[in-house]
């Protein structure tokens, strides 16, 4: 296992001084920490594939198939062909340069083939050499032969970044930077180069229902767990139902939140939240995944991935779908899902069966996302907190990339937190909100062997965190995404220990005050609450 | 594939040395992956690795940290069953150290 060096050691080695060769003189270094492990064979063998073998990223053959370089390019003209907007995002970029230092990997890592405009550029200049007339012209047009080096670099850079679109805030033509890196993860798909911490997730999902490859009666043991908890913490026994048809509702969340923590901590979170209504909603072992290791690897596999959440609400007859706090999940759901594997007739627009409130924006979708569910119930008078019993919590806001640039979803987190909080304080301005800083590791990378670039990739949000710390002693800091909650943890403690990362949620399942609990004394992970610490040590 | 030999067999790892068949695991190999982190294991290191192979033959997934502590609480004492208690015995943690040495595949996904 690595070693990761010190933060100082790590920042100090930051360089933003370009090389002086031109950039395609300047061949790819693959430095380790920097890049993932290569798909395992049987994994792509299960979601059927092509051209899966046994190979290593680190070495130098990568037993490509012979005829790779046709399969690129043809895989190339038909994405071309399909999608309008990768052909005009090749087209239109003039390099104005504005896209630069926005990439929390460039600010990172110094790296120039981590400016957006550049990571595009890799591409760009293969779509010039085989696409365009004056691409003949060669290096003079910009345009380069695709060798099995060139793709290796795609390879390279096309997994460092997170798809997060902090670039595309900023670019006068609004190219997608994320969109050309899914174009490229595609291509990169075609000759069985995923990586191996996307293909097990997608394998597992596509076979047993979700990421972690958690099974029906696991899931529900996982329940039982959280449920004594719950009971301990607040006297009252929750009751869920799993799989049961004719539910109104049908609750859809990522898998870590039933698995990992502190992702459990926010599905306590909403088991109380829904006990406390007493909603008539159910959970699924089939759609037990909200997120979508698709998103990351094809269009086609998404759409497969994602094809059982309306199969399973059709299944079980309910109304509408509510999903839970999940950042990339919601990028799928909100942007493709309708017209993926819609028109979802078999549902109704959703109307909150408690504040009567119906979700216009969810209308075509059907699937209303669990910010904007409670923040209507706030709105209309419906929840009782207590928000002293997170009084020993200084909280700040991470948006999501996915939440905030991909739907707009900015006010009603704050909302939320708000008022269930007594402290909350604001990242900067040019850190949150659509300018959001990306964790580091979303679009599936959140892999173990490169923690290094992990870090280096959150360095940004991290600052943010350590000015709030700093200003106003802020000790918490809350999101809406399960890759957030995994990784936020450990990057956050490397650069600056001592605050701590939660979902919304589980500070609502802390204030919320439910008829007929007990005194609480704990919060929803067992450690005493404001004022009740000494009552914990006399016992 | 890298393979890690014990008592003159050969087992098949991935790159970070997690069994790649968990049905091939034996006493010897989880020994052979502690020695390889400087480790040798005592009756609480074996534990652990017993609990969580019978979990993972019932429920084909390492526990959540919740089912592991209150289980090993329940099963060993109180004073076994908490996360401090695991960093102690497993110092790279739990979930990547115990379930490596118990021949339990990777966990992967948002965790």
């Amino acid at each position: 296992m690595a070693i990761k060096p010190k933060p100082n050691e790590l920042l100090s080695g930051i360089n933003y001084k370009p090389p002086l060769k031109q950039w395609m003189d300047e061949p790819v270094e693959f430095k380790k920490g920097y890049y993932c492990y290569g798909a395992k064979p049987k994994n792509l063998e299960y979601i059927g594939f092509p051209n899966g073998r046994e190979w290593n990223s680190s070495e130098q053959d990568w037993k490509l198939v012979d005829n790779w370089k046709e399969i690129f390019l043809e895989g190339m003209e038909n994405l071309l062909k399909k999608f309008r907007s990768f052909r005009l995002f090749m087209d239109i970029c003039v390099r104005c340069g504005a896209c630069a230092d926005k990439c929390h990997f460039f600010i990172g890592t110094g790296d120039p083939k981590n400016m957006p405009v550049l990571r595009a550029e890799l591409l760009r200049s293969i779509y010039r050499r085989y696409f365009t007339v004056a691409g003949k012209l060669g290096k003079i047009a910009g345009a380069r032969d695709l060798t099995e080096d060139v793709f290796k670099e795609i390879w390279y850079y096309y997994y460092q970044c997170t798809e997060c679109r902090r670039c595309s805030v900023f670019c006068p033509y609004g190219i997608d930077q994320a969109e050309i890196t899914m174009m490229g993860r595609e291509l990169i798909n075609l000759l069985g180069c995923c990586t191996d911490w996307i293909s097990g997730p997608l394998a597992n999902c596509y076979r047993t229902g979700n990421h972690l490859g958690l099974q029906p009666h696991t899931i529900k043991s996982n329940f039982d767990y959280m449920l004594d908890d719950l009971e301990e913490h607040t006297g009252v026994r929750v009751e869920p139902t799993f799989n049961r048809k004719g539910a109104e509702i049908l609750f859809v969340t990522p898998s870590a939140d039933f698995f990992a923590e502190p992702g459990v901590f926010t599905c306590m979170g909403y088991l109380l939240l829904f006990h406390y209504l007493g909603l008539d909603y159910t959970w699924s072992t089939y759609a037990s995944e909200g997120g979508n290791f698709g998103l990351f690897t094809s269009n086609e596999m998404m759409k497969r991935l994602n094809s059982k959440i309306y199969a399973e609400s059709k299944r079980l007859g309910v109304k509408w779908i509510l999903g839970g706090e999940c950042g990339h999940m919601w990028r799928v759901l909100h942007q493709y899902m309708d017209t993926m594997n819609g028109p979802a007739d078999h549902l109704e627009a959703p109307v909150s069966p408690i504040t009567g409130t119906r979700f216009d924006n969810a209308k075509s979708t059907r699937m209303v996302h669990i910010a904007e569910f409670t923040a209507d119930l706030i709105k209309n008078g419906k929840l009782k907190f207590d928000p002293s019993r997170n009084d020993n919590l200084n909280v700040t806001f991470h948006d999501s990339c996915n939440t905030s640039r991909g739907m707009g979803i900015f006010e009603e987190p704050r909302y939320i937190i708000n008022s269930v909080c007594n402290h909350f304080h604001e990242m900067p301005d040019n850190t949150i909100r659509e300018n959001t800083f990306c964790c580091g590791s979303g679009s599936g990378l959140n892999a173990g062997e490169i923690e290094e670039l992990r870090m280096l990739g959150g360095l940004p949000r991290a600052h943010a965190v350590k000015y709030v710390k700093e200003k106003h002693g802020v000790n918490m800091l809350s999101c809406i995404c399960a890759i957030d909650r995994a990784v936020l943890p450990p990057m956050i403690d490397y650069w600056m220990p001592d605050v701590g990362v939660c979902g919304v949620h589980e500070l609502v399942g802390n204030a919320l005050i439910i008829p007929g609990e007990k005194e609480r004394e704990n919060n929803l992970r067992g450690e005493p609450l404001p004022g009740m610490e000494e009552k914990g040590e006399e016992e | 594939m890298p393979t890690l030999e014990s008592e003159g067999k050969s087992y098949e790892v991935d790159e970070e040395g997690y069994l790649l068949d968990w049905s091939q695991w034996t006493e010897g190999i989880a020994a052979v992956m502690a020695k390889g982190d400087g480790l040798d294991l005592s009756e609480e290191h074996w534990e652990v690795i017993k609990f969580l192979r019978d979990y993972f033959d019932k429920y084909q997934i390492a526990p959540m940290i919740k089912i592991l502590t209150k289980e090993l609480a329940k099963k060993y004492g109180k004073e076994k069953g908490n996360t401090k208690y695991l960093y102690e015995l497993y110092p790279a943690g739990p979930a990547k150290q115990a379930c490596r040495y118990a021949g339990l595949p990777k966990p992967t996904g948002c965790v």
